[in-house]
């Protein structure tokens, strides 16, 4: 098993917390796990990205040429990574923000308005994790328990009030392609 | 795989160090390493240890000097304009004979230079950097697991041969998040008694740290201690891994991130039925001579291919080894970028 | 139209290159400041700018005169080996307090001694900006940063260093003097700091200083009119503005 994500935004969108997050699902099924955030004053304001690798065997190179799937939350981050995905390869685009439409017929797109999907699953705050749950769908790189596991883990001091949030926008984000 | 926790590359430097049984870091803020100090800050109080932000490089190698003097494990991590301003103070620990430990998360220079991954610091660790005739033993770790085993190789081989170390990582092995195993826990006042460290007399004769020596045949005689302690260190520390080089018609040479970036480059061009291998210096400094030397003498091998994060530093010690007798070629990138390993299997299609 | 009085005019000193400093931070209005003066005294010409490391760093694209980088905390002495070499030239340097306050302190104790007649602004935010929020040497007691995570222990992390009033008993220096940019008034009598401070380097007077009092929203962790106040509140309780050293003829 073999799974590759780039996910991209404006800072403050969370993009680095569903690489973390698939990363620590990963290790939690006893698989390998990299992520490699962008970093440095290159993020300030700007866009942040990361890179995450799951695979059964020990990860080599962290840097892979093109990217096998892709979660972008704003427009610069579309422009940017929508050319980088790999043939077959399957791209989730935040259609609240984005209206540009990917003119490849050669990967899979998916619109998915999570912006207004996390707002109604209570803030538009989680709508990296209705994003989550999009490609947890699309993708299985994890037991849903175990997704629902990590995240429980990383709100736990914040309250039972937003981990229910989170997993709200999660069940919404998978149920929503 | 049992109690793996994923972290990021510079914060299991100091876990790791923690470990390893050292409790004192001094260091000064640089990117791409500020977690280090920034989990030091955090985490050396809890277990009875000593964090100080240094004024400033200059000041935190000196710190590691006074440390070290005490008898104590002692480290500090930064990136390559600090160690820049430590080679100084690393001259004078090679000449006292002080064990310390010192991480440089390598960035793209010169000068100001970038933040982004490099490598281009090889010859500043492995040839000395500072001034006079002295070696670091430099360690190149490939990936988290390795960044965290290496430091406790770290403070052992500091203390067994009283010389600094350096572990040579970079921005991108500082940066990534993987799950690692702490391997070890050692308790620092397990560690045996410095019999030569400056911590008061208390009734025995006085202890000298100290690198002088006006008198040009004890000056001599030092050095010739020193280097004697070299030549056994390149005997008996080296580490490097040899992978599919048996039946490798060509053989890379490449360690750290680019080891791993490579790795993957000879896993894909072996699926395509391309033979080719890698030799990864784990110790740049004894450079593994003796592993590379098979190569050379492997009638299968045709030709030599480094890859580096910089204009070809570790090539010319690849020379020394291979003494003209088969072809090198070298590929590096630099200014912080980092070649998919796609551009190496290119790279080595075009020759093959 | 002719009645008109023009009261503000786009500095012609300053890039029109996108700035990178985040939102609310008072660097930028310290670099329209000191352009103000610069052309105001007819030198932009003949200045040199010696720029950090920090996040002014990025200032080498901010300037429309020469500039030159120095390594961090050295630019006094960059300065200094230009103003030597040309002495009819205005120099200044612009530095953080961690350049100038922490890795720079030998350089600009040295600078200020032999009276070198360059003019610093020194943009105290309390804070490494650029790294991302360790701990300064100016850092206050009790503020959280990333290598001060349980908040600075005077007994651990030792007291915060006033610059000014180190400098000001020193024979070299012309001018010294603290201000502010959290309100309007403060920026007015920082301009009017950083203008006497240029005229002792043209007047051949001697070294000369302006600490502005300056925030980070960013490392601070706060919006930034809290920022302000913070300064307000928290900054100039512990760094008084004021003038500590002005010679005659100043
Ligand atoms: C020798 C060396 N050490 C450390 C650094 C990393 N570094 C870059 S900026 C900076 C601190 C900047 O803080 P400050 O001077 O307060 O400026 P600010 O960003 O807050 O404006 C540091 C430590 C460096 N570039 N060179
Ligand atoms: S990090 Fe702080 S000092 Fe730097 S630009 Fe942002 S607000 Fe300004
Ligand atoms: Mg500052």
């Amino acid at each position: 098993m073999k799974f590759e994500l780039c996910a991209a935004g404006f800072g403050g969108q969370g993009v680095m917390a569903i690489g973390q997050l698939i990363s620590y699902a990963a290790v939690e099924e006893n698989r390998f796990a990299l992520f490699l955030p962008s970093y440095g004053p290159e993020m300030r304001g700007g866009t942040a990205n990361c890179i995450c690798i799951v695979s059964d065997r020990q990860i080599g190179s962290p840097i892979v040429p093109n990217n096998e799937s892709a979660i972008v939350m704003n427009t610069p981050s579309f422009l940017k990574f929508e050319p980088t995905i790999e043939k077959d390869g399957c791209l989730l685009i935040n259609s609240a923000l984005i209206n540009e439409k990917s003119q490849r017929n050669d990967i899979s797109s998916y619109y998915i308005p999570a912006n207004h999907i996390a707002a109604e699953a209570g803030n538009k705050i989680v709508a990296n994790i209705v994003m989550l749950g999009a490609l947890l769908k699309l993708k299985k790189f994890a037991k849903t328990e175990t997704i629902q596991k990590v995240i429980r883990e990383k709100f736990e001091a914040k309250g039972p009030k937003i981990i229910e949030m989170n997993m709200k926008a999660l069940q919404m984000g998978f149920e929503s392609v | 795989m049992g109690d793996k926790i994923l972290m990021k590359g510079a914060e299991v430097i100091g876990e790791a160090a923690i470990k390893a049984g050292c409790r004192l870091f001094f260091g000064y803020p640089i990117t791409p390493q500020n977690e280090a100090p920034a989990y030091m800050a955090k985490r050396l109080p809890e277990v009875g240890g000593t964090f100080v932000q240094a004024e400033s490089e200059v000041a935190a190698i000196n710190m590691l000097y006074g440390a070290s003097a005490a008898g104590y494990r002692v480290m500090t991590s930064s990136s390559s304009p600090g160690i820049s301003l430590m080679m100084e103070g690393i001259s004078y620990c090679a000449g006292s004979e002080l064990p310390v430990v010192i991480v440089n998360v390598m960035r793209g220079g010169p000068g100001l230079g970038g933040i982004g991954p490099s490598q281009s610091d090889y010859f500043q660790a492995t040839k000395g950097g500072g001034h006079g005739d002295y070696k670091m033993i430099t360690l190149a770790p490939t990936n988290l697991q390795e960044q965290a085993d290496l430091m406790k190789n770290a403070f052992d081989l500091a203390d067994q041969y009283r010389i600094p170390v350096m572990v040579l990582s970079d921005g991108l092995l500082g940066q990534i998040m993987e799950a690692v195993e702490f391997k070890f826990d050692i308790d620092p006042s397990s560690l045996p008694h410095k019999e030569w460290a400056a911590d008061g007399r208390m009734n025995r004769k006085k202890h000298l740290i100290n690198s002088l020596d006006l008198d040009l045949d004890g000056l001599e005689r030092h050095n010739e201690k020193l280097q004697a302690r070299y030549r056994k260190i390149e005997q008996n520390e080296v580490l490097c891994e040899e992978y599919s080089t048996d039946d490798a018609k060509i053989c890379i040479v490449a360690y750290g991130t680019t080891a791993r970036i490579a790795k993957t480059a000879v896993e894909m061009l072996r699926e395509e039925g391309y033979k080719v291998g890698l030799v990864r210096p784990i110790t740049l400094w004894p450079f593994p001579v003796n592993h590379l030397l098979k190569s050379v003498k492997n009638p299968a091998t045709e030709s030599f291919y480094v890859f580096e994060l910089n204009a070809g530093q570790m090539v010319e010690d690849v020379q020394l080894v291979v003494n003209g007798t088969k072809p090198i070629r070298f590929y590096g990138r630099m200014g912080g970028n980092v070649p998919s390993p796609n551009e190496f299997v290119e790279k080595i299609k075009e020759i093959y | 139209m002719n009645d008109m009085k023009q009261i503000f005019k786009v500095t012609p000193l300053l890039s029109k290159t996108k700035r990178s400093y985040c939102p609310g931070c008072t660097h930028g209005v310290i670099h329209r400041l000191v352009c103000e003066v610069i052309d105001e005294l007819d030198q932009f010409e003949k200045t040199i700018i010696v720029v950090p490391v920090g996040c002014s760093t990025l200032a080498i694209h901010y300037f429309e005169m020469d500039t030159v980088q120095a390594a961090h905390g050295r630019a006094p002495a960059v300065a200094t080996g230009m103003k030597r070499a040309m002495p009819s030239k205005t120099i200044f340097t612009y530095q953080g307090d961690g350049d100038l306050a922490s890795i720079g302190t030998a350089e600009i104790v040295h600078a200020a001694t032999r009276g070198e007649r360059i003019t610093t602004i020194f943009v105290n935010n309390g804070i490494y900006g650029m790294t991302g929020g360790q701990m300064a040497p100016t850092t206050l007691e009790g503020w959280k940063t990333e290598t001060s995570p349980y908040g600075r222990n005077l007994k651990k992390e030792g007291n915060p260093i006033r610059m000014c009033e180190m400098l000001s008993q020193l024979n070299g220096p012309a001018f010294i003097a603290r201000t502010s940019v959290h309100t309007p008034a403060n920026i007015v009598k920082t301009k009017k700091a950083i203008r006497t401070a240029f005229k002792a380097q043209i007047n051949d007077l001697g070294f000369s200083l302006v600490e502005i009092l300056s925030t980070c929203p960013t490392n601070w962790g706060m919006n930034p009119v809290d920022s302000l106040k913070r300064i307000e509140n928290e900054t100039m309780n512990y760094y008084p503005l004021g003038e500590f050293k002005k010679v005659e003829g100043l």
